[in-house]
């Protein structure tokens, strides 16, 4: 392993611009006569627009134009749309509400765009927003999403009648039906799955640049997927075609999933700014506009069943959810609590029979979509939840009722789509209970118990699907895009390489770890390699990143792209070594000839192959340049086993984690200081959602937590140091045997909080975040034993 | 932000001067719930008067007394040595407030004055029978905090100093709100020997308050056992996403406890 390949614990590159400041963000992008745009946006969760005046704005010192959903609609700006359709269980194509840039008729949740002022300075835009005369007729908001489908709850689109979007399944019916049927036991839970609002360290943010002579616009954006966002602005809302229209995602602070999305304000930047006369418009959201308008994440409410046999067998497992989508569809907030959701309803586990039922609503809350994990960590929560209660029910331990009911043979096709590939369950959980000394917590918790605090231990077996692709499978289940990536090799005449990816880093740390596989590939220092992405004019064309796939997908196509140079390469050494190609060997960076000390290093082969003295180019074309697209055969499967230990303060609820392991098979590492980084802030962010974190609206739609003064994220007190450890199955969809990693921590960390939660507190549920009033709460019947 | 004028006078007088000579003007002690709610536009001050250049900062003990200028902020209450031997719960108090920048730029007189339901200093102030001295006139603590935001000062009325008396000992119980890391609840317990135990609690209800009955039995016994069978009522606690009112008159209890078990 060289010092900079794969494997090696290389310092991320692109660290040094981030931490003395040399990032280069799309607010640090300034346009010359760059004007600024400034949302005005609805107060009100469900209202009639009866007359919006915007005369007084439009002439307000400084104000270059005033849109609204009117002028949207007589320039034929179409909506933002959600691109994965789902049918319900009668066949019937989801209802999906129109989704203008800016309102036009109604709004329906409190941030709504109503109308977008431009001018020169952010003064004088809110300034001239204070001039904008609305009048709403306001109605009652529908902000449960369990009341949602009832008689008398308030419509929030026309189109989806009792607010239903689908009604979905997935499964067999009658053969669960069957199974619960002659269940020796059924273990049932009611659990909500709350919602979390993203927190990207970056707000969203957007420049829309309008070139007259040209007609041609160009967006800089806080994208995780600047191509699908070229796309989506092109084909659906039709501003201009794809060549007319360039999408620059430059360094982006986090995402999370939150900007996988295209949303409104991108839009509207472009269209104002050729309705302002090609004068390029900003807009940076504050924090209170991320609050009100960042797609959330999670957000469901699930009965859940597990039934198992007289011998401690799984034999069936049931679901019925309720997904809240907020007020309109999000890009892709079909999928998740669907495809991304239920097919993972299996685990790690043998169930012969699984049927799940899934009814999305809308609300009058902002839009649900993908948020780190994004259906899968709802999915292990379920599993989780279920497993450890049946274990305690049963009167099993809960490390032999998961391990008596492991996948141990593989391929195993689960009942809900999913054929895992590569794992083993059981070398995970057996190292993780060694590293927490699961022997010793009875001890450990008499221990606590004497100081007073009730200790508790969880187990969380997560294994989630990631890698997302392949793009058939995706398109059969309503996919509007393929999940391929692209990469394209270009190698300079001196031998230092640029790769162009589809993928796009926002934190992950992409400059590093594929920088790592040319470095081992082409046996060159990982620093002669630079990675370009984030850019339609420079990358053909890429599906993003998100669904921990540019490992897995990005870089295979990378991989492929440097398996082609290679060949090539090949050819060229052997002309100029006057050797045959079948006798030239690439090792450790250079080419030689079999049986000779004849040898070119790759960089000499790279000039070769541009100045092209010593080859027929009528046979070989001069440079060396390769592209690649790859569509993998299956998704990834990351699976592992988290362990998590707390202790609660009897007197005040404040819970505290003590010990946590998490081992997980990732299969091949790149980066193993990477990859780390990835499962801490993982389990912080599961551990957010466990313990700290929720969004709240009151009964009239309000946003109760559009501030860190009431929406709590977890912080470094809140976490205990973590232990780590991994197992090993090769992942065998992809060349290069690995797994994604980007989104296990989330995804197990909930449920491993609270198995080791109830467990402390001997109850069955306490709800999500487990603040200290919650879990003091769920401590009354403790309070009541002891008076 | 709305426009307005910022000013710095360099001595008091010419602050109270250029405060009545405004029409909505608006003073400012370190600004740490000012600048917030003007950014938000919820506040939209004409002028605004910054304190800092008045020079009235610093924390003076006697054998018996300790006077705390208006303009002193949290970090240099948190860090003076004279005040951490004299009453290290108030020193501790400060140094729990916020983070630190707020402990940097924040002042126990702006604390003070604001008198926000949450903040920490207010407990303390009660307990320890402080007395809030003003460019006209001196007020009791008892006296002082009204209810929500609002105080015994009038407009235009300066904050100079805080001063009291030296209690035996003393201590700060917080817990802190999850999300902003105010006080949920806090209670500052001051034992002044003869002449009786003081309890202040903030972050419970509308106001900082005394808790009378929990004082009556620590006065006759400093011991967490003498409050156990004190009932904190629920009836007027504040009530919010964080604490239901039940549970913030059941940490009532137990901070105090806390703050008895430590006091020093």
């Amino acid at each position: 392993m060289s010092d900079t390949g794969i494997g090696a614990r290389m310092l991320r590159k692109e660290d040094h611009r981030f931490i003395t400041g040399k990032g280069r963000y799309t607010d640090d992008i300034n346009l010359p006569g760059q004007a600024v745009g400034y949302f005005l946006r609805s107060p009100h969760a469900h209202a009639e627009i009866k007359k919006i005046d915007i005369k007084k704005a439009e002439k307000a010192p400084g104000v270059l134009c005033v849109l609204t959903g009117e002028d949207a609609a007589a320039d034929n700006i179409g909506g933002v749309i959600c691109g994965w359709m789902i049918h319900s269980k009668d066949g019937s194509p989801m209802k999906a509400g129109p989704h203008p840039v800016l309102a036009q008729g109604k709004v329906r949740h409190v941030g709504d765009q109503v109308a977008v002022v431009v001018a020169h300075t952010m003064a004088q835009a809110k300034a001239a927003a204070e001039m904008i005369n609305v009048t709403y007729k306001v109605l009652d908001a529908n902000v449960d999403p369990v009341a949602s489908q009832k008689r008398g709850t308030p419509q929030v689109h026309d189109v989806a009648s009792k607010n239903t979007v689908f009604e979905w399944e997935l499964g067999d019916k009658a053969a669960t039906e069957a199974a619960f049927a002659s269940a020796a036991h059924i273990t049932s839970l009611d659990l909500v799955n709350n919602r979390l609002a993203p927190n990207a360290m970056e707000p969203r943010a957007a420049i829309g640049s309008y070139d007259e002579g040209e007609d041609h616009y160009t967006l800089y954006t806080t994208s995780q997927n600047p191509h699908v966002a070229r796309l989506v602005i092109s084909a659906f809302v039709g501003l201009a075609p794809e060549h007319k229209l360039r999408v620059i995602a430059p360094d982006v602070g986090g995402g999370f999933g939150s900007k996988i999305f295209i949303y409104a304000e991108e839009v509207v930047c472009l269209w104002a700014s050729k309705r302002a006369g090609g004068v390029p418009v900003k807009w940076v959201a504050d924090r209170s506009e991320a609050f009100l308008t960042d797609a959330n994440g999670r957000d469901h409410v699930t009965k859940a069943e597990l039934a198992t046999d007289s011998n401690g067998r799984i034999t069936g497992l049931r679901a019925k959810t309720i997904a809240n989508m907020g007020a309109y569809l999000s890009t892709f907030a079909s999928s998740v609590p669907t495809y991304l959701y239920a097919t993972l309803l299996s685990g790690q586990y043998n169930i012969p029979a699984i049927y799940a039922e899934v009814d999305a609503v809308y609300t009058n809350t902002s839009p649900v979509d993908a948020y780190r994990g994004a259906g899968r960590p709802e999915a292990t929560y379920v599993v989780e939840r279920l497993m450890e209660t049946a274990a305690r029910e049963l009167g099993m331990d809960p490390a032999d009722f998961r391990a008596k009911n492991f996948v141990n043979s593989f391929p195993h096709q689960t009942p809900v789509i999913m054929c895992y590939d590569a794992g083993d369950y059981g070398a995970s959980q057996k190292k993780a209970m060694e590293m927490i000394d699961y022997a010793g917590f009875e001890k450990r918790k008499a221990a606590s118990a004497r100081k007073g605090k009730l200790r508790g231990i969880g187990f969380s077996n997560y294994i989630e699907a990631c890698g997302i692709a392949p793009s058939a499978a995706v398109g059969s289940l309503g996919a509007g895009v393929g999940l391929w990536e692209s990469a394209e090799v270009r190698v300079n005449p001196v031998g230092t390489v640029e790769i162009l990816t589809g993928s796009h880093s926002h934190g992950q740390g992409h400059e590093t770890t594929f920088a790592q596989l040319v470095s081992d590939r082409l046996g060159i220092p990982a620093d002669q390699v630079a990675i370009v992405h984030g850019d339609t004019d420079k990358v053909q064309f890429g599906m993003g990143t998100y669904g921990s796939r540019s490992g897995a997908v990005g870089m295979t196509a990378i991989s492929k792209a440097l398996d082609k140079i290679e060949a090539k390469a090949k050819k060229v050494a052997a002309h100029v070594m006057e050797a045959s190609e079948s006798d030239v060997e690439f090792k450790d960076g250079s080419f030689s000839v079999k049986g000779t000390d004849k040898k070119m290093a790759f960089g000499e082969v790279a000039l070769s192959a541009y100045v092209a003295h010593k080859f027929p180019t009528s046979e070989i074309e001069p440079g060396l340049k390769e592209g690649a697209f790859h569509d993998p055969t299956n998704f990834t499967f990351p699976a592992g086993c988290h362990i998590c230990e707390l202790e609660v303060d009897a007197d005040t609820g404040v819970t505290e984690i003590v010990d946590w392991v998490a081992v997980d098979d990732f299969g091949n590492v790149i980066n193993p200081m990477i990859v780390e980084g990835q499962v801490h802030g993982g389990i912080a962010q599961g551990i957010g959602q466990a313990l700290t974190e929720a969004v709240v609206y009151d009964e009239g739609g309000q946003l109760l937590t559009g501030s860190y003064m009431d929406y709590c994220m977890p912080r470094a007190d809140n976490l205990p140091s973590f232990k780590l450890g991994f197992t090993k199955t090769e992942c065998p969809s992809n060349p290069l045997g690995i797994k994604g990693c980007g989104e296990a921590g989330a995804i197990a960390a909930p449920a491993a909080v609270m198995n080791a939660l109830t467990s402390a507190l001997g109850v069955k549920d306490v709800p999500m975040p487990a603040t200290p009033q919650n879990v003091w709460n769920a401590m009354a019947h403790l309070r009541e034993a002891a008076e | 932000m709305y426009e307005f004028e910022y000013h710095r006078p360099k001595k008091l007088a010419d602050a109270v001067k250029l405060i009545k000579s405004k029409k909505e003007g608006k003073l400012m002690a370190g600004g740490m719930t000012l600048i917030p709610t003007m950014k938000q536009r919820l506040a939209s001050p004409t002028d605004v008067i910054d304190l800092s250049g008045l020079g009235n900062s610093g924390v003076s003990v006697t054998k018996t007394k300790v006077t705390i200028k208006a303009g002193t902020t949290h970090a240099e209450v948190a860090s003076s040595s004279d005040l951490k031997k004299a009453v290290p719960a108030l020193a501790a108090l400060a140094g729990m407030i916020g983070d630190p920048h707020v402990r940097h730029k924040g002042t126990i007189g702006g604390s003070v004055a604001n008198a926000d339901p949450a903040a920490d200093y207010p407990s303390a102030l009660l307990a320890l029978n402080a007395k809030v001295v003003t460019d006209s006139r001196t007020i009791e603590a008892d006296k002082f905090f009204k209810s929500l935001f609002e105080t015994a000062l009038r407009t235009n009325e300066i904050i100079k100093q805080i001063e009291f008396e030296i209690p035996a000992r003393s201590a700060y119980s917080k817990f802190p709100n999850p999300a902003s890391r105010y006080a949920m609840v806090g209670v500052f317990v001051a034992d002044f020997g003869k002449k009786g135990v003081r309890v202040g609690v903030t972050g419970a209800k509308g106001s900082a308050y005394r808790e009378k009955a929990m004082e009556k039995a620590l006065t006759a016994d400093f011991s967490a056992d003498a409050i156990a069978k004190v009932k904190i009522k629920a009836d007027d606690m504040n009530e919010d996403i964080h604490a239901s009112a039940e549970y913030r008159a059941h940490l009532v209890g137990v901070m105090a406890k806390r703050a008895i078990a430590a006091a020093k």
